[in-house]
């Protein structure tokens, strides 16, 4: 097992490597604008432009600006300086990171707690009218798109627009350093919202594991032996139907924590997604690659566990 | 028939499955007796019912979409009218059941050992430690080399032969009084076939068990079974003790199975009398005798009225569903015994 | 009715990576089929029995050319074709078939029986034409005793039976010289299985086939078979006669099997049945000297675990690799 995950370690690097270079060539090598110019900002004069360019490096072959970026990155975790703002990347993403883990881990929660006995008792009572209606919902879940049910959230629930005023709107994000109630109930409405697809399909996806789990002949044994009906939908069911649904839940947290870009947007929440549209937005090179970075690195590192943790969970697959 | 009370006594067990395209009689009407530390084979082939019968007996069988009618006396109880709790408490601990496929049948995330724990504390009210002391005695009871280890391992880490005791040692945690074992050597080699029924029968002995062994193998039957069903089309169309069943079939359908298939007892160059047609389906049996449309010596009122089970002239203990007269049976199979069999 | 040899294997070894990509660490493979010899002669029904890993349907495979050897040669028809590709394997292909297993899993659901039994002609050019096909069809169909009206029916609507003489059909029906039966009847029902025994040798009888036949239920291939080999790990370990095999083993693993096998008949329960012990050794790590020598109740140490026996003529016929024969 060791041996596996140095191996994987190794491929890990690799593949951030091979993100960072690509972002790099599409960014710098094929800009819709000139950095230089973006940098300079309205009505730069052309010197300006030019002492930007040689400042920057820009006029240096691709591979040396891309080698003098990785050089940064890599010895001084510097990922370089916004555009629009001045700031450091590094600093910015940094600071806004408790907000997109907060949004991630408490949608996170509303989730798994929501998905996991609706998907269990729609599959034990499949046909019922539970499980017809709740399938149904979920279906209608998964096909809204976020950032329409974040404002359509809004518009009925915000306590200053809201139809019904009964949660925080937009623009209500504090730190929980700062105010732990209100960051709490800032984040009440964006948690529903972000966790409502989520749950929805894990909900749909737990059914239908659990489903085929419960036809296969463990169970029936499991029956035979006279257990309860009870620990053998949990202990027998649901404990060999969990295993996929482990995987997919490693790779959406790795997702998330790359910052939920719409939901973060609506909400005015300023979580890294946010930060992310925003240096679209104004075309900030440094500061979308930097978000890039980040994403790719938790998306691979959650790849990492999530492999991992299924050697842990089925005994079946021994990694060598 | 011994005039102690029966362990086990199936009257008229009918299951029915209702589907879209109509319903499915899988077990239409079966009655047997079953003493104390006896030994019944249920033989039939794919869709005689022999399985499912075992399982409504069980209380296993997908209530949705079934209907099940009839008896099932067992410890002085109808075992299809107790409510799901009580039938529960006896499910793995007065009656168990083995299955065919061990590696499927075994839980692919536990331990070995926690699975047969399991099976003891959902009976008896003991502590983990003694539920793992009984699970270790049980494996070496079974033959599990290295049985210590083995507890803390898992399904897939063990052969064929192996999985199987550990299914077997499972089942007798907690000494039931009868045994179900549903096709338990089909998936084995073998070798390992002759260990295990090996066991079986030695296991069977030591704990005073009666066994119901379900198979399509006349030969293992004839070596562990005291008596035999034959079952087609959900109906058991002979019943005798095993002796008989060789010895003096009464019914066509087991004539044809004695007949078709190739035994090492029998010269080499033998031909196979084959049954003509296929099993039937059970949606829709046509009326009258279900074997009637392969028997050779069906008749037009075969096809009409449903036969029953009967007694043989001079033996009680043989019972058959047949149309044709006891003497006229008589007559056709002395005429089928070929001389070397005699 | 047996000739010269049609089949002719010398020495074939099939070795297996085992596990993921293990390879390169050299410990683990499989051998699956280690040195084996034999010949199939022309007309005759040779069966190969073992029990699971013993090597017996990668060898079948080996013969069909399915599979690359490891080592060894295979020779048909006095031609080598060890390392045969292209279009003369292809055209091999016509002369040698195999009928598989499983008649649930071996044909093709979203073809219609007509069009799984016209493939083999238009594969190799034969009956052009639509008219001319469907007659082959049709004929090919009688002949294994399917109707030919069926033939536009899917595969999911015939009975286990009726799909395993499809799998029939389809084997001869370019005429080969060779088929290769793996396990034919072995999932279908009792009384079905004499069906498809019986056109096999009907079959056999009516087109002068030469049949491999691959079986684990000993009593099927007394019946079926002339001469049958016995494997244990991927070696043969008794080659005879059937009549002698079954009558008088040489191999303490032949005698094991045979005392194994259930007899229908409730006189022989008090037989004495010899329970072989232990387990089967894992086919990554044989047994060294006689393979079989870890489960022998006849083993001598020092000898048979040190030496390995070659396939040896033994006095009454027949072949055993054993260094201690029964009734020697």
């Amino acid at each position: 097992m060791a041996r596996y995950i140095l191996r994987r370690i190794g491929w890990t690097v690799v593949l951030l490597a091979l993100v960072s270079a690509v972002t790099f060539v599409i960014f710098y090598a094929l800009p819709s604008a000139d950095p230089a110019v973006l940098r300079a900002g309205r009505q730069a004069s052309p010197e300006l432009v030019a002492q930007i360019r040689a400042r920057l490096g820009l006029d240096d072959p691709l591979v040396v600006q891309y080698w003098t970026y990785m050089k940064d990155v890599v010895l001084h975790f510097d990922f370089g300086f916004s555009y629009q703002s001045g700031e450091s990347v590094r600093a910015a993403i940094v600071s806004r990171l408790p907000a997109t883990i907060s949004m991630t881990v408490g949608a996170l929660v509303i989730w798994l707690a929501t998905a996991l006995p609706i998907g269990v008792i729609s599959a034990i009572r499949r046909r019922s009218l539970l499980d017809r209606v709740t399938m149904t919902g979920a279906l209608l879940a998964i096909s809204a798109p976020v950032y329409w049910l974040a404002l359509v959230a809004l518009y009925l629930f915000a306590s200053d627009i809201g139809v019904i005023p009964i949660f925080d709107g937009a623009n209500t994000y504090v730190g929980i350093t700062q105010d732990p109630v209100q960051w709490f109930a800032s984040l009440l409405l964006p948690w529903l919202v972000l966790a409502a697809g989520f749950s929805a399909f894990y909900a749909r996806l737990l059914r239908a594991n659990l489903v085929e789990v419960m036809g296969e002949d463990y169970i029936r044994t499991a029956r035979a032996k006279g257990l309860p009906e009870r620990r053998v939908v949990w202990r027998h069911g649901v404990r060999a139907a969990i295993t996929p649904i482990v995987t997919v839940l490693g790779l959406d947290i790795g997702v998330l924590l790359g910052g939920s870009i719409l939901t973060e947007s609506v909400f005015n929440i300023p979580g890294v997604g946010r930060y992310a549209y925003d240096a679209i937005r104004t075309a900030d090179l440094p500061a979308i690659q930097g978000t890039v970075l980040f994403a790719a690195f938790f998306i691979v590192v959650a790849n990492l566990v999530v492999d991992i943790a299924y050697a842990f969970l089925d005994p079946r697959v021994r990694y060598g | 028939m011994t005039a102690a009370a029966p362990l086990l006594r199936v009257e008229d067990l009918r299951v029915h499955f209702d589907t879209d395209d109509g319903t499915v009689r899988a077990v239409d009407g079966i009655s047997y007796e079953l003493q104390r530390g006896r030994v019944l084979g249920i033989v039939g082939e794919s869709g005689s019912g022999k399985s499912v019968s075992s399982l409504a007996i069980m209380g296993l069988v997908d209530g949705e979409r079934a209907r099940i009618s009839g008896r099932v006396e067992f410890g002085g109880r109808d075992l299809l009218a107790l409510d799901p709790e009580a039938m529960r408490a006896v499910r793995g601990n007065e009656i168990a059941m083995i299955f065919q496929d061990p590696l499927s049948s075994l839980h692919p995330f536990h331990r070995v050992g926690d699975q047969l724990a399991e099976a003891v504390r959902a009976h008896r009210d003991v502590s983990r430690a003694q539920a793992r002391a009984r699970a270790l005695e049980l494996l070496e009871l079974v033959g599990i080399p290295d049985a210590r280890r083995r507890m803390d391992g898992y399904a897939h880490e063990l052969s064929g032969g192996m999985r199987q005791r550990v299914m077997i040692a499972m089942a007798l945690v907690n000494e039931p009084a009868l045994l179900i074992a549903d096709e338990p050597t089909t998936a084995l080699d073998v070798t390992v076939q002759a260990q295990i029924l090996d066991l079986v029968g030695r296991l069977k002995d030591e704990l005073g068990m009666a066994v119901v062994i379900i198979t399509h193998d006349l030969g293992i039957v004839a070596e562990t079974a005291d008596e035999i069903a034959v079952m087609y089309a959900g109906r058991i169309v002979e019943h005798a003790p095993v002796a008989r069943i060789f010895g003096a079939p009464e019914h066509p359908y087991t004539w044809g199975l004695l007949a078709s298939i190739p035994r090492l007892d029998a010269p080499r160059g033998e031909e196979l009398v084959p049954i003509p047609g296929t099993p039937p389906s059970l949606l829709g049996l046509p009326r009258g005798c279900a074997f009637a449309p392969r028997c050779p010596y069906a008749q037009p009122r075969h096809h009409e009225v449903d036969p029953r089970a009967e007694p043989v002239p001079g033996d009680p203990a043989h019972v058959v569903a047949c149309l044709l007269e006891p003497a006229q049976r008589r007559r056709l199979w002395a005429a089928l015994r070929t001389p070397e069999r005699a | 009715m047996t000739g010269d040899a049609l089949v002719e294997v010398r020495d074939l070894v099939k070795h297996f990576p085992a596990g993921g990509g293990a390879a390169r660490r050299g410990a683990g493979v499989v051998h699956a089929v280690d040195g084996v010899s034999f010949d199939v002669r022309a007309g005759e029904t040779l069966g190969i029995v073992g029990e699971s890993g013993c090597g017996k349907t990668t060898t079948a495979r080996l013969m069909l050319r399915l599979v690359d050897p490891t080592a060894g040669s295979i020779a048909f028809a006095g031609e080598d074709i060890t390392h045969l590709s292209g279009g003369r394997l292809k055209a091999l292909r016509r002369d040698m078939q195999m009928v598989f297993q499983d008649p649930y899993s071996s044909l093709n659901p979203r073809q219609s029986i007509g069009a799984i039994l016209a493939e083999p002609f238009a594969i190799h050019g034969l009956a052009r034409g639509e008219g001319e096909r469907r007659r082959a069809v049709q004929e090919l169909m009688e002949q294994v005793g399917l109707n030919p009206e069926h033939y536009n029916r899917y595969p999911h609507e015939f009975s286990g039976g009726q799909r395993q003489r499809i799998g029939v059909a389809r084997a001869i029906a370019l005429r080969p010289r060779l088929v290769v039966a793996d396990e034919p009847v072995s999932a279908l029902d009792v009384s079905i299985q004499a069906q498809i025994l019986n056109l096999l040798r009907a079959l056999q009888r009516d087109l002068g086939l030469t049949i491999v036949f691959i079986a684990h239920d000993l009593a099927v291939v007394r019946h079926m078979c002339d001469r049958i080999a016995v494997m244990y790990l991927g070696k043969i370990v008794e080659l005879a006669t059937a009549d002698e095999l079954y009558a008088r083993p040489r191999h303490p693993y032949t005698a094991a099997l045979l005392s194994a096998v259930p007899v229908p008949d409730p006189a022989a329960k008090g037989r004495v049945r010899q329970i072989l012990g232990g387990d089967l050794p894992s086919p990554t790590d044989p047994p060294p000297g006689c393979r079989f020598h870890t489960r022998c109740p006849r083993a001598v140490p020092g000898h048979c675990d040190v030496v390995e026996p070659a396939l040896e003529a033994q006095a009454a016929g027949g072949a055993a690799a054993c260094h201690y024969p029964l009734g020697a």
